[in-house]
Parts: structure tokens; C-alpha cells; sequence
């Protein structure tokens, strides 16, 4: 894995108001890989994942310090374009959150937003984008039903088809399945090693086995410190940090 | 005890107090609510004619309209007996129209078969016996019973020919005059023109207007003459009736709107009569001072006010809210804001209205004149009260519940489906336009309807920003341009209050109050029922909850 790294993050802190939330976290995110984010509740790994698609700034009183790039690009920069920002990193969240809308007008709004209106181009995105997300089959005889008439695992699949509709490089997770079924929650975990072919996906989970399963890399966090991350089989099985131990063995967190 | 500390623990009490406290209310609604539908609209069905003989000799022939007890008080007979209300008709013979009469002094009640009750085009109606009938063409038909059988036909012919002469005088008169009207005010406009820039060529273009409007003169005369040719030839029948006192009375059949044997009726006919009169009343124009006839220019004017009204106000709120929900910086400003449109919305209307007259009417109004309409000037045209004033006055009036209503409803689209649409690379704009607004959508239909239901119902605003007693037009007619906001126009509410506190004869007017009230109620519950009709299709398509 020679090829430069998707992410780099150097000297990043935040504050929330007064409180500090992130510490000096540096940590480089490779390229088509899954990196997984784990720690106990309240370690910032979600805040650390929000900043990297700047989706903090929708919060007031937050102020942001240390470089973050993107495929080279510093997207804290004032001359960077948050909209293209977001359109390069792409988040699906917690709980999913389709749009009132259909099926077909949830997966495009990406591109409808963007200002593509060709609808040959927007039915190929769509398609394309469903199949990715290996719930074409089961929906593409009800593109124009609700969004929200799905059941909760398919309405995630919707989420992330969206998501990667607009083909960003980068996908941000944020505990995908801890609303789902472990039916569901297996589909998703399949769907995201096919994606790493071709996405980078960074993925914030609480549940180790989880991260064991799918992640190629990861990082624990502890009270806003980084404190360990290196390759997912050498953290589970050989953790160089106590407080790393502590946490994989669950005597905390 | 104990048995009574776990019932109120359980809450039972609450429950009965709640459900007594809705009881009541429903019934207070319903019973106000049937109250006026009774009254109003049982005004219009064809009781019986009663020819009653009292114990001092007098004959009446008329329709009892009401019952009551006799009020003594302190007596022991207070409310011991009745007396009846009847409705004697023929003010122009006897002077009362309504009369109150001691059940005790009746002798003797019957109820004459040829008895008629004739709507007329003048002093209200008139009930009595017919006696003849004198056609066109000079047939003479005698005796109650040929008489009405030969009626029906003498007066749809009359009925026809009245409409005919309503449409040359409406239509093809008036037309012509409102295009002579025109031609004199261009004749006007080209003098100000001339005397203000001298210079330019205006005696071709008056001899132009000059030429239209002797052609139009022309027009005028010929008309003219072919009114008076179809007045000649309109039905001269004339019916002769007598009334209970003997005196006869003799009425052009062209002046008989309605007549009904009121006795000889079955159950079809009655129904026949109230679904005519019912008709005449939603559809009609009103005669006698507002007390007969329809009223059906002012349930326009009401629907079309209030229809201008949620054009202005609806977009101005939503957008304010908007503003002040998504876009302004939440401080110490926004609050106050808020406060202040809070506040707002219970002011008195009357407070508006004298806004609506100093502001509306006065400035921009007498600007608009002096800028666009000086060749009629010194007659107003925008300067004094109309459609447009009335309407934006109780726009104003209604704008505070819609941003408030909106904002509720912006706040209570969820953080998470505006999160959505960001993280794909939407703006903030198009997060709005595409998402929060349309789920917001059934909130602010909330607002549109209450603001709907209170625009309707407000009168004394518009009593000072538009609305007359007798409107001579509709604000909305076949000449250009076609919506004119500057004319007067009749509100429903107002007429209640008109006919009901400031016509000559109240009783006359007491049954059309309520049939106005109660009209004015079925225009605001449709207004209403559109809404929400509306609101549910819309919450339908834009569920927020999953259930999954």
C-alpha cells in the first residue's frame, strides 16, 4: 500500500465552547481501506469523524484548529468550498434518515443538487448506485414509493446508495448498524467490505467484533487523545497500550 | 378513605372533569351552531296561512311565525299564556308588517285552500285571496281557483321577460355606458397631457376619442330604443289580489317574484318552494334595504377577500419565519422580534383597520391616484376603500398567526433530515427549498387556516377599508381588468351586522340575520375543510416518523 494516504490529519483539536474535545490527534486514514474509530462514549471519535466532512460547522460555538486534507487539500482552508467538501466526503448517519421522498429522488438528490438534471444520467446514478448498495433487486420494481416505507436495514442500504450516488472517495460511517437487527447488521458489514474496493471508508463503531470484522486499521480514543492505531489484527491481538487492553478486554467502556 | 385517595391517585376525577368540561363545550358550540341553522334556514320553508277571527271582530291572514309566553312580572300569571307572532305582509295597506296576538282573543283559526303568499318586488310580501287575473291579450279569469291555475304560466312568462330586460340593461346598456365612461376619461386624460406638454399632436388623437364616443352615443340611443320596446312588449298581466281587510290590491305580474298557495302545498311543492328560495338566497342580489332577496354579492366579496388576504399574508409569513428560524443569527434581536410578532397577534383589529385607513387608503392610495389615475381625479379611485385596502389590512391583521404557526412548524422539521441533505453537498438554500419547506408544509397550512378562519370573521377593520352596505358591482366582471381591487365590495359579517342593527324593520330582518350568520359559518367551515383536506394529503406524502 504504497499509494499516498486519503486522509491526513495533523495537530487537530476542538473546542466546544470551553470544553476541549479533541487533543493534538495526528493520524494518517489510508487509501481504499476501512479504518475504524473505537472508544469508549465521549472519547470525540464521532467529533473527530464530523470534522472530517466539516459537518461541525452546523453546530455554533465550535472552533476547529490543526490541518485536515483531503487527497491533498486542506478543507479548513477559507478558499475551501465546503458544499464541494461534502460532495467529495460523503457521511451516512446513526440512524437513517431517508427524505420524505421516493426511493428513485432519494438516491438522486445528490446529483439533482449538484444541478445534474439529465434524467438518462440521473436513472444510470440511480441504478448504479442501488445495485453498490445491493438493494436494487429488492426495490427496483417501487423506485417512486417512500422513502420511509422501507424497514430499517434497507433504509440504511438507502442511505449509503445516496451516498455513494455522487461518487464521492470517501466514505464516513457513524455507527451504521447500532439501530439494526444482526441480519441487517451483516448485510451492511458485507456491503462495506465490496465497497472498499472502491471507497475509503472511515467507520466510528462501538461494537469491537465489528471493528475486528471489516476494518483493515484502527484507532482508539480516549478522552479526546489518540492513543493507539495501527493495523485492526495487531491492536485485537497485541495492543501496545494498557488503556487500549483495558478497553478491547472490556474492563472499561 | 382509602378507597378515595387511590381514585384521585388514579386520576379518575381529572378524567370526569375533562370529559364534562368537553361536553359542555360541544354542546354551547353545538347548540349556538344549530341554533342558527334552525333559525336561518328554517326561515326559508312555506308554512301554513292561518286566517284567524278575533274575539274583537278582526280577520288576519297571515303566517305564525313564532310562539311565546306572556311576560308579567310579578304576577302570578306571569308566562301563563301564549301569544303568537304572525306575519300579516301588505306594509303598504296596513303599515305593520308582524303582529303579536293573545292566544285567548282567538275565536276561530281555519285555513283557506286559495290563500297565496306573494314575494314581491316593493314592500315586502303580500298575503291575501286572488281574485282575477287580467292577461295580455285582455283575457279576464275570475275566482280563486282558475285564477291560480292559470298563474303558473302567466308568470314564467312574466319571469322570462324580466330577465330578458336584466340582460339589455346589464349587459348591452351597460356595457355600452362603461365604454362611454372610458371614452370621456381618455377625453380627460388627453387634456391633462396637453396641458401639461404642449407641443405634442393631440387633435388627432382627440378626434379620434370624439369619434368612438358619438359612435358610442349612437350605440347608446339605439339600445335605448330597444329597451323601451321590450318593456312595451313585456307582460302586462296584471293579478288582482285582496287581503284579509277587504282592500284589494292590483300588481303587474312583471313586479311577482314568487307565489305559493301556501295551504294547498304538498310535502313536494313546500320542498319545491324552499329549494327556490334557498337558491334565490345563495345566488341572488338583495332587494328591500338587504332584508329580502340573496346575498350573494356579499358572500363574494367575503370569498374573494379572503382569498387576496391568504395570497399576501401566507408568503410574507413564511418567509419571515423562514428568516427568523433558519437564516437570522440567534440572539438577543431575533428574540425580541419574536416577542414583538407574538404581541401582534392580539391587537385589536380595529387598530389595523385605522392603520389600514391613515396608511393604506390616505398615502399610498392618494399616491397611486395622483400617479395613475389623475384624469378622475377629484373622485378617488385608489384613495378611498376598496377590495385591495380591505384585503391587505386583514392581511396584516393575519400575518403574525402565520409566522407564527410557520415557525413551529420549521422547528419541528427533525435536525437529522436537514443533516441529510447537507452531507450530500447541498446549500443551506436548497436544504430549505428541497427539504425543510415541504415537510414543514402541513404547519403552515395549520397557519393558513387559522388565518383563514379569523381573516373571515374580522368586520370592524373593514368596515373603514372597503365595505358597503350595497356594492353597485362585483369587484370581478367581464371588463378589463376583469379583478378590480378598487372597488366596494359586501362582506357577509357586515351584512349581519347591517341588516341585523341598521334596517327599518327589524323583524323582517331578524330571520335573515340568522340565515346570513349561518351562511357565513358554511363559508369558513368550506374555506376550512379545503385546508385540512389539503394538510392530509400533504402529511401523508411527507411522513416524517418510520415505523420500521
Amino acid at each position: 500500500m504504497n499509494t499516498s494516504p486519503a486522509i491526513v490529519i495533523r495537530e487537530a483539536n476542538l473546542w466546544y465552547g470551553g470544553n476541549q474535545a479533541l487533543h493534538d490527534i495526528s493520524m494518517d486514514i489510508p487509501e481504499k481501506q476501512v479504518t475504524a474509530l473505537i472508544g469508549p462514549s465521549g472519547c470525540g471519535k464521532s467529533t473527530l469523524l464530523r470534522c472530517l466532512n466539516r459537518m461541525n460547522d452546523l453546530i455554533d460555538d465550535v472552533r476547529t484548529t490543526g490541518s485536515f486534507l483531503v487527497h491533498g487539500q486542506d478543507i479548513y482552508a477559507p478558499a475551501a468550498d465546503v458544499i464541494d467538501v461534502r460532495r467529495r466526503v460523503g457521511m451516512v448517519f446513526q440512524k437513517s434518515n431517508p427524505l420524505p421522498k421516493s426511493i428513485y429522488e432519494n438516491v438522486v438528490y445528490g446529483l439533482r443538487v449538484a444541478g445534474i438534471r439529465d434524467r438518462a444520467v440521473l436513472d444510470a446514478a440511480c441504478e448504479r448506485a442501488l445495485t453498490a448498495a445491493a438493494l436494487w433487486n429488492e426495490v427496483k420494481d417501487r423506485l417512486a414509493t417512500n422513502g420511509l416505507s422501507l424497514s430499517g436495514g434497507q433504509q440504511q442500504r438507502l442511505c449509503i446508495a445516496r451516498a455513494i450516488a455522487i461518487e464521492p472517495g470517501i466514505i464516513l460511517m457513524d455507527e451504521p448498524c447500532s439501530a439494526l437487527d444482526p441480519i441487517a447488521t451483516l448485510k451492511i458489514e458485507e456491503l462495506i467490505y465490496e465497497l472498499k474496493s472502491q471507497y475509503t471508508i472511515v467507520i466510528v463503531t462501538h461494537n469491537l467484533q465489528q471493528a475486528a470484522r471489516v476494518s483493515d486499521r484502527t484507532a482508539f480514543f480516549w478522552l479526546g487523545r489518540l492513543i493507539e492505531y495501527s493495523r485492526t489484527a495487531e491492536l485485537f491481538t497485541n495492543p501496545t497500550e494498557k488503556h487500549t487492553e483495558d478497553y478491547i478486554t472490556g474492563r472499561f467502556g | 378513605m382509602a378507597g378515595l385517595k387511590t381514585l384521585f391517585r388514579r386520576g379518575e376525577p381529572a378524567i370526569w372533569f375533562s370529559g364534562a368540561g368537553l361536553g359542555v363545550s360541544l354542546l354551547l358550540i353545538g347548540g349556538m351552531v344549530a341554533l342558527i341553522l334552525i333559525k336561518g334556514f328554517g326561515f326559508f320553508w312555506p308554512g301554513a296561512l292561518a286566517e284567524v277571527t278575533l274575539r274583537d271582530g278582526r280577520v288576519l291572514l297571515g303566517e305564525i311565525v313564532a310562539r311565546e309566553g306572556i311576560p308579567a312580572p310579578g304576577t302570578a300569571e306571569h308566562l301563563q299564556r301564549d301569544r303568537l307572532q304572525m306575519k300579516l305582509g301588505n306594509r303598504d295597506i296596513t303599515g305593520v308588517d308582524v303582529t303579536w296576538i293573545d292566544e285567548d282573543d282567538i275565536v276561530a283559526t281555519t285555513y283557506p285552500d286559495t290563500a297565496v303568499y306573494v314575494e314581491r318586488l316593493e314592500y315586502g310580501p303580500f298575503i291575501g285571496l286572488p281574485v282575477q287575473l287580467v292577461e295580455a291579450d285582455g283575457r279576464v279569469t275570475a275566482g280563486a281557483e282558475a285564477v291560480l291555475a292559470a298563474l303558473p304560466a302567466v308568470l314564467r312568462q312574466a319571469s322570462s321577460d324580466r330577465a330578458d330586460i336584466r340582460r339589455l340593461e346589464r349587459d348591452d346598456v351597460g356595457g355600452v355606458n362603461h365604454r362611454i365612461g372610458q371614452a370621456r376619461l381618455g377625453l380627460r386624460a388627453l387634456d391633462l397631457e396637453a396641458s401639461t406638454g404642449p407641443g405634442v399632436d393631440h387633435a388627432a388623437r382627440r378626434a379620434a376619442v370624439e369619434r368612438d364616443l358619438s359612435a358610442l352615443e349612437a350605440a347608446y340611443l339605439s339600445l335605448e330604443a330597444r329597451l323601451a320596446t321590450a318593456l312595451e312588449g313585456a307582460s302586462r298581466a296584471r293579478l288582482t289580489l285582496r287581503a284579509s281587510g277587504g282592500e284589494e290590491k292590483d300588481l303587474p305580474a312583471l313586479d311577482v317574484f314568487r307565489l305559493y298557495p301556501a295551504n294547498h302545498l304538498t310535502w313536494a311543492g313546500r320542498a319545491g318552494v324552499y329549494g327556490s328560495r334557498l337558491w334565490e338566497f345563495l345566488s341572488g342580489d338583495p332587494r328591500e334595504s338587504n332584508t329580502e332577496g340573496g346575498i350573494f354579492p356579499a358572500m363574494f366579496g367575503t370569498v374573494m377577500m379572503v382569498l387576496i388576504m391568504s395570497l399576501v399574508a401566507v408568503p410574507f409569513g413564511v418567509l419571515a419565519a423562514l428568516y427568523l428560524r433558519e437564516y437570522a443569527r440567534q440572539g438577543v434581536v431575533v428574540r425580541v422580534v419574536r416577542i414583538a410578532v407574538n404581541n401582534l397577534a392580539g391587537v385589536p383589529s380595529i387598530v389595523f383597520g385605522v392603520f389600514g385607513l391613515g396608511f393604506f387608503v390616505y398615502v399610498v392610495g392618494g399616491t397611486l391616484d395622483q400617479a395613475f389615475y389623475p384624469e378622475r381625479l377629484p373622485a378617488p379611485t385608489f384613495g378611498t376603500g376598496g377590495l385591495l385596502w380591505a384585503s391587505l389590512t386583514l392581511a396584516l391583521v393575519t400575518v403574525p398567526v402565520v409566522i407564527v404557526a410557520s415557525e413551529e412548524a420549521l422547528a419541528a422539521v427533525p435536525r437529522s433530515m436537514r443533516e441529510a441533505s447537507l452531507a450530500m453537498g447541498a446549500t443551506k438554500f436548497q436544504t430549505v427549498l428541497r427539504v425543510v419547506l415541504p415537510a414543514a408544509a402541513p404547519g403552515v397550512l395549520t397557519g393558513l387556516i387559522l388565518a383563514m378562519a379569523r381573516g373571515a370573521g374580522e368586520v370592524a377593520p373593514l368596515m373603514i377599508t372597503g365595505v358597503v352596505k350595497l356594492a353597485p358591482d362585483l369587484p370581478l366582471d367581464s371588463y378589463f381588468p376583469f379583478l378590480h381591487l378598487d372597488r366596494k365590495f359586501m362582506h357577509l359579517g357586515f351584512h349581519i351586522y347591517d341588516v341585523g342593527f341598521q334596517s327599518p324593520n327589524v323583524e323582517a330582518a331578524k330571520p335573515m340575520v340568522y340565515a346570513t350568520a349561518g351562511l357565513l359559518l358554511v363559508v369558513v367551515l368550506v374555506l376550512n375543510l379545503t385546508a385540512i383536506m389539503v394538510r392530509n394529503r400533504l402529511r401523508k406524502r411527507y411522513q416524517t416518523s418510520a415505523f420500521s
